[in-house]
């Protein structure tokens, strides 16, 4: 991923290491490698890498990590912008024209 | 869960060639080698020929001839999906667990939550799956994890969740080396192939947007002296529509390829500087052939124009964040809008100078 980092300042995660197990499922499923484990616990190691995915905190049993989780999507956002509630994700609902993509006829995924 | 009612995908899918006899009926059963037919349906659905859904049934599929200690793979029933898993399944006994994410791929589906904690939980209920397979465990895409949690499915199913890696093709070596995933598998990357094959999708997702802004120019490039001249819109419409071409080009090709190579991390001015590229390239070509205001119209817009297109790729990538998208475009599109107002004015005034 070398050249591909993004801006890292605003990141929202949150680890709470006192929470921590030491299960591992964060770092398994961590797409960039935020998490590694640091003796019993784990450990962030590269928190400016994370995309905000929410991957990590669905899957901590134990709470031990926050983020505020949605799409990096400029498309999404500007949908938001003109619906009600404004939340960020891929296509509001399951019809396939609605927001950005994500529906049957095309789109980004 | 048990004792529930146990539904099967239907065995007259055009991939189906077999089924397989369980304790709970015919599970269908679909080869590893893909046909001529699977091949076109995928570069149909990637350049968005037809507008057919491209999906399979959810449930539960045999590769092979499983049986109760053979792996259950979970995936998608985006089709182009189902048939990178199956592919890479040769010679392997393996049951397959679709779920319902309505035609999308994992990652987005997870993101959106049809790849999710209920969809899996009831999947493996009306699969019957408990009675089919006595290991207890489900290998799920590691991208699945945005919309299931884990602890949550074993505590509700039984069923533990091995987080399997990233890309489809990495599950031989991960299947060989008892279901453990390397630091490579578990990582998403950005390669210049992967961008590559998205350009279409990109370019198709802002050519309405193009092919209106170059109406549009087109259009306006009548006005000037005597009110409304069409033998005038004629005259200057090549290069009104050169540089919405040049913006479309810039943004959704250029950029993309050259993303990790082009300075600066955000992508609207990653976009910007490929969009400047561009614009210098069309005013040189039609240096001679335009008034110098409507030169500079089309090269503003080139720059606008590509650097909107790039700000839409975060989308795409793998690797950007809600909240420094939101940052970026906080930045970028006042500047964006002013741009836009500034090509249409330069290209109005134009017609008279």
């Amino acid at each position: 991923m070398a050249g591909l980092r993004y801006l890292e300042d605003v990141i929202t995660l949150q680890f709470d290491v006192a929470k921590c197990t030491g299960c591992q499922l964060c770092t398994q499923v961590c797409p960039h490698g935020v998490f590694a484990m640091d003796g019993s616990r784990a450990k962030v190691v590269d928190r400016g890498a994370c995309m905000e995915c929410g991957a990590c905190a669905l899957n901590c049993a134990f709470g031990a990590i926050e983020v505020q989780s949605g799409v990096g999507c400029a498309a999404a956002i500007i949908a938001s912008y003109f619906r009600r509630g404004g939340e960020v994700s891929c296509g509001p609902d399951d019809t396939a024209d609605a927001g950005s993509c994500g529906g049957l006829s095309g789109g980004c995924c | 869960m048990p004792g529930s009612k146990v539904t099967r995908p239907r065995l007259d899918q055009p991939f189906v060639i077999g089924s397989i006899d369980t304790l709970t009926g015919p599970v269908p059963l679909v080869p590893t080698e893909l046909t001529w037919r699977d091949r076109r349906g995928g570069y149909r659905r990637r350049w968005g020929i037809g507008r057919y859904t491209h999906t399979v049934d959810p449930g539960l599929y045999a590769v092979g001839a499983p049986n109760d200690l053979s792996p259950v793979l979970v995936t998608a029933n985006y089709k182009l999906t189902f048939d990178a898993v199956r592919r890479t399944l040769v010679g392997r006994d393996i049951w397959i667990l679709v779920l319902d994410t309505r035609g999308i791929n994992v990652w987005c589906a997870a993101g959106k939550g049809t790849f999710g904690t209920e969809e899996l939980v009831s999947r493996v209920s009306s699969a019957g799956l408990a009675q089919i397979v006595s290991h207890g465990v489900l290998i799920l895409p590691q991208l699945g994890a945005t919309g299931v949690a884990a602890p949550e499915v074993r505590r509700r199913t039984g069923f533990r969740v091995v987080w399997g890696p990233v890309r489809a093709t990495d599950l031989p070596a991960f299947l060989d080396s008892n279901m453990r995933a390397t630091p490579e598998m578990r990582a998403v990357t950005f390669p210049l192939r992967d961008r590559l094959v998205l350009i279409p999708v990109e370019a198709a997702n802002v050519l309405k947007l193009t092919l209106a802004v170059a109406a549009g120019a087109v259009v306006a490039g009548g006005m000037g002296p005597g009110w409304y001249s069409i033998a005038r819109a004629l005259e200057r419409a090549p290069l009104g529509i050169a540089g919405a071409l040049a913006a479309i080009v810039a943004g959704t090709v250029v950029t993309p390829a050259l993303l990790p190579w082009i300075p600066c991390r955000m992508f609207a001015v990653k976009g910007a500087t490929m969009g400047l590229i561009a614009a210098l390239l069309i005013d040189v070509a039609f240096l001679g052939a335009g008034a110098p205001l409507s030169l500079a119209a089309a090269g503003v817009f080139a720059v606008v124009g590509s650097s909107f297109a790039a700000m839409n790729f975060t989308g795409t990538s793998t690797f950007t964040s809600l909240h420094g998208v939101e940052k970026e475009m906080r930045l970028v599109m006042p500047w964006q809008a002013l741009g836009a107002v500034l090509a249409a004015g330069l290209w109005i005034a134009g017609g008279w100078y």
